[in-house]
C-alpha cells in the first residue's frame, strides 16, 4: 500500500503538483494517466525520493519516506523509465546485476535469478553480454525490467514503459508485460498518457490535469460518469479505432 | 605511482643536494656560462664537489637564490651591483659596495681582470685607414656611417649623453637590430656600432674597440658574488681567479665558447686544459633534457589529476562554490607563465627549484581536468542520473559506478589536453634553472643560434606529439568499451 497524504511540490512558484491525497493498493496495477505535464511523472518521483515533497507525507507498506529511510525504500522498489535509463558503459549483464553486487548478494542464488528473469521477459541469454548500443529499443526495455525486478521489489513504478518504442514492438511488449504483471502479483503504479495502454494495464487508473487528481476509477467509470468536461474531452480525444 | 616516486625524487633531490656540495649559477648568455664552469672547475681543483646550475636567469633571479642558498656562487659586474642590486644613488667604490653586501650575507671577490661595458667597435681595417684609435677620434670623422643598437641609442648611459661628453656631431646615425648591425659592420655598410666590450662577434669579425678615453661608460668589472658562510678555502679559490683575465682573454673564451658551443671547452682552455663536457654526446645530452621534461610534466600532471578531478566533481554541481573553482582556474590560465614563476620565486618554499616549475605546472595543468570533468559529469542525462538513484546506490557509489564512468572519454581528454599544454609549457622551467628540453631553446635564443634551439625545439614537438599517441592508447584502457562503440 502506497499512501500519499496532502502531497504537493512546487518548483519555485510554479506549482507542479496541487495537495493530493492517493492510496494504491497493494497487488494492483493502478495507471496514472493525463495529458503532459499534468503532474504524474512527479507522483512517480515523489515516491522514489528523487523529488521530496513541498508539503505532506508518503507512506509506503506503512513506513514514511524520508531521507534516512530512502536508500532502504528505493531497494525494495523497482523503477522503469521511458528510454530505460541504462547505464552505457555497462553490459546488460551488469546493469541487472551492479545493484546485487554492490550489495555483495550470494553469487549462486543472484545467477538463478537472472536466468529466471531473461526467461520472464523472453531475453536471449547471449544479449547479456552485449551493451546498451547494441541493443534494440524493445530489449533494452527489457534489460531496464529484468534490472528493476532483481533485488525481487515488493512495487513497481514505470513510467511510460513503451513511450520510445515504434507501435509493432510496443504491442508485443505489452502483451508480455501484462503477462508479467499476472504472475508477479505486485504493486505496480505506472505512468502513461495512452488511455488504450491504461485501460489494458489498469485495475485502477487516476486522471490527472495541471497538477490535481480530477478524477479515478476504472475506464467504464470515467466514460459513464465524467467528473468534469475535461474528462470527457480527454476520453473523446482518445477515441480508439472502433469509434472512427 | 610513478609519476609520485618521480615527485618524491625530485623533492629529495632538491632537499638534500645543499648542504655538502657547492652549487654554481649563472646568468643566460655566454659569457656567464663560460666564467660559471671556471668557477666549478677552479673549485673542483680545490677539491670540493660542484654542480654548474648554467643560465638560471637573469639578474634579479641569481641574486635571490644566492641570497635563498640555493647556489652559493654566480658571476657578477660591478655595473650591475651598484645599479640593480644595490641600487645606490652615489657612486661606490669597491669597499664601499662589500660593506653593503655584507650585510646581505654577500662576499664578492676582487675582480677578474676585464670590463665588460659597452664600447663603440669599427673593422680594422677602416680603422687603421683613418688612424682611428679611441672615441675622441671620431670627432676628426663626423661624416661617419654609425648603426647603433635600438637600445644604446635610448639608454641613460647611451649614445646621447656620450655625444655631449666627447663633443661629437656625427651627421649619419641610425638605429637598428643588434646583430644586424654587427653583420653590416662586417660588410662595411656602417663604420661603426656599439658593443660589449668583451663580446665573442668582435674577435671572430676582427673589430677593433675604440678606446673610451674620457672614461665615459661605467665600470662593469666581472666579479664573483658567494655567500659569506661558504667554506674558506673556496673563497680562497675564487680569490686566485682575480686579475687574471683581460678582456682578449673573454673574448677569446667567449668566441670559442660560440663555435663549440661547449663551455666546459671554453673554460677549460682557461685553465689551458682540454676538458671534456659532460654534453659533449648530442644523444646522451637530448636524452637527458627529455628524461627530465618528463619528470617535470609527469609529477606535474599527477597532482594535476589528483586535485583537478575532484575539484571537477564538486564543480559539477551548481553554485557559488563551483562558480568560484572554475573562474579562478581560468584567471590562473591567463596568466603568462613567465609572471607566474617571477611571482612563485620570491615564496618562501618555493625559489629556484624544480618544486617552483612543477607546482607552476600543476597550476596550468588544472584548468582542463577541472572543466572536463565537470562537463563530463553535467553532461550525463538527468534519466540515467535518476536512474542510478532509484536503483538505491549510495550517492558514492552513484559516482564511482556509474557518473565517473560515464564522463571517463571527457575526463581524459581534459587530462590529455593538461599533458600537452604541459610539454609545451615545461620548456620554460628552464627559465628557472630547472633544466628539460627549455634549456637549449633558451641559450639557443641566447646565443641566436637556431642549431642549439632545434635541439630542444624538435624532441618537444615529438614529446608532444608521443603524449598525444600515448593517451588515444590510454583511451582503450581507461573508457570503458560500451562508450566505445558506435550504435
Amino acid at each position: 500500500m502506497i499512501k500519499l497524504r496532502s502531497v504537493s511540490k512546487t518548483f519555485g512558484t510554479t506549482v507542479v503538483l496541487h495537495e493530493t491525497n492517493l492510496d494504491v493498493p497493494t497487488g494492483d496495477t493502478t495507471v496514472l494517466i493525463g495529458p503532459s505535464g499534468c503532474g504524474k511523472s512527479t507522483i512517480l518521483k515523489l515516491i522514489m525520493g528523487l523529488l521530496v515533497p513541498t508539503a505532506g507525507s508518503i507512506e509506503i507498506d506503512g513506513e514514511q519516506v524520508t531521507q534516512a529511510n530512502i536508500l532502504h525504500l528505493r531497494r525494495r522498489i523497482g523503477y522503469v523509465i521511458q528510454e530505460g535509463g541504462l547505464f552505457a558503459h555497462l553490459t546488460a549483464r551488469q546493469n541487472i546485476l551492479l545493484m546485487a553486487k554492490h550489495l555483495k548478494e550470494p553469487v549462486e542464488p543472484m545467477e538463478t535469478r537472472l536466468l529466471e528473469l531473461c526467461e520472464l521477459t523472453h531475453f536471449p541469454e547471449d544479449g547479456l553480454r552485449r551493451y546498451p548500443v547494441e541493443l534494440s529499443g524493445g530489449q533494452r526495455q527489457r534489460v531496464s525490467l529484468m534490472r528493476a525486478l532483481m533485488l525481487k521489489p515488493s512495487v513497481l513504478l514505470l513510467d511510460e514503459p513503451f513511450g520510445a518504442l515504434d507501435p509493432m514492438v510496443r504491442a508485443r511488449l505489452q502483451d508480455e508485460l501484462k503477462e508479467i504483471f499476472k504472475r508477479l502479483q505486485q504493486t505496480i503504479v505506472m505512468v502513461t498518457h495512452d488511455m488504450a495502454e491504461a485501460a489494458f494495464f489498469a485495475d485502477g487508473m487516476v486522471l490527472l490535469n495541471e497538477g490535481r487528481i480530477v478524477q479515478s476509477g476504472t475506464l467504464d467509470d470515467l466514460r459513464t460518469t465524467p467528473a468534469s468536461e475535461f474528462v470527457r474531452d480527454f476520453l473523446h480525444a482518445q477515441r480508439g479505432l472502433a469509434e472512427i | 605511482m610513478k609519476s609520485l616516486a618521480i615527485l618524491f625524487a625530485i623533492f629529495a633531490f632538491c632537499s638534500v643536494g645543499q648542504s655538502k656540495q657547492i652549487i654554481v649559477g649563472s646568468k643566460r648568455f655566454t659569457e656567464s656560462y663560460v666564467l660559471g664552469e671556471i668557477a666549478r672547475i677552479a673549485l673542483q681543483k680545490a677539491g670540493f664537489t660542484v654542480v654548474h646550475k648554467q643560465g638560471m636567469g637573469g639578474t634579479i633571479i641569481l641574486w635571490q637564490a644566492l641570497r635563498g642558498a640555493d647556489i652559493q656562487v654566480y658571476p657578477e659586474y660591478t655595473g650591475t651591483i651598484a645599479e640593480e642590486i644595490l641600487k645606490t644613488k652615489q657612486p661606490l667604490n669597491t669597499d664601499g659596495m662589500r660593506a653593503l653586501l655584507r650585510q646581505d650575507g654577500v662576499g664578492m671577490t676582487g675582480d677578474l681582470g676585464f670590463n665588460n661595458t659597452y664600447a663603440l667597435v669599427m673593422r680594422r681595417d677602416r680603422a687603421d685607414k683613418l688612424g682611428m684609435r679611441k672615441i675622441s677620434d671620431l670627432r676628426n670623422h663626423p661624416d661617419l656611417n654609425i648603426g647603433l643598437s635600438l637600445e644604446f641609442l635610448d639608454r641613460r648611459d647611451g649614445w646621447a649623453p656620450l655625444s655631449t661628453r666627447y663633443g661629437l656631431q656625427m651627421q649619419n646615425v641610425r638605429g637598428m637590430d643588434h646583430a644586424l648591425a654587427y653583420a653590416a659592420l662586417a660588410v662595411g655598410s656602417i663604420d661603426l656600432t656599439d658593443a660589449y666590450s668583451t663580446d665573442a662577434k668582435i674577435e671572430e669579425n676582427n673589430f677593433v674597440v675604440l678606446d673610451d678615453d674620457l672614461h665615459f661608460f661605467p665600470q662593469y668589472q666581472a666579479v664573483f658574488l658567494y655567500r659569506l658562510d661558504m667554506d674558506n678555502h673556496a673563497v680562497a679559490a675564487l680569490e686566485n681567479l682575480t686579475g687574471t683575465i683581460d678582456e682578449a682573454r673573454m673574448r677569446h673564451l667567449n668566441s670559442e665558447a660560440e663555435r663549440t658551443k661547449d663551455y666546459t671547452y671554453a673554460a677549460g682552455l682557461y685553465f689551458g686544459q682540454k676538458y671534456v663536457s659532460r654534453s659533449n654526446n648530442l644523444v646522451e645530452k637530448i636524452g637527458r633534457l627529455t628524461l627530465r621534461h618528463l619528470e617535470l610534466v609527469g609529477a606535474s600532471l599527477f597532482l594535476g589529476i589528483i586535485a583537478g578531478i575532484p575539484l571537477g566533481i564538486r564543480a559539477s554541481r551548481p553554485g557559488p562554490v563551483s562558480n568560484f573553482i572554475l573562474s579562478t582556474t581560468s584567471v590562473i590560465q591567463t596568466i603568462p607563465s613567465l609572471a607566474l614563476l617571477a611571482l612563485l620565486v620570491p615564496l618562501p618554499f618555493f625559489g629556484i627549484s624544480s618544486v617552483t616549475a612543477i607546482f607552476a605546472l600543476f597550476l596550468y595543468s588544472l584548468l582542463p581536468i577541472v572543466r572536463n570533468t565537470a562537463a563530463g559529469l553535467q553532461e550525463i542525462p538527468t534519466a540515467v542520473r535518476e536512474s542510478a538513484a532509484a536503483l538505491g546506490l549510495e550517492p558514492q557509489a552513484q559516482l564511482w559506478k556509474v557518473f565517473l564512468p560515464l564522463a571517463s572519454r571527457t575526463i581524459l581528454a581534459g587530462v590529455k589536453t593538461s599533458a600537452i599544454i604541459d610539454v609545451g609549457t615545461a620548456t620554460l622551467a628552464a627559465l628557472i634553472g630547472v633544466g628539460g628540453l627549455g634549456e637549449p631553446i633558451i641559450s639557443g635564443l641566447n646565443l641566436n643560434d637556431t642549431g642549439t634551439i632545434l635541439q630542444g625545439a624538435i624532441p618537444a614537438a615529438l614529446l608532444a606529439l608521443l603524449v598525444q599517441f600515448f593517451f588515444d592508447g590510454l583511451d582503450r584502457v581507461f573508457v570503458p568499451k560500451g562508450l566505445r562503440l558506435k550504435q
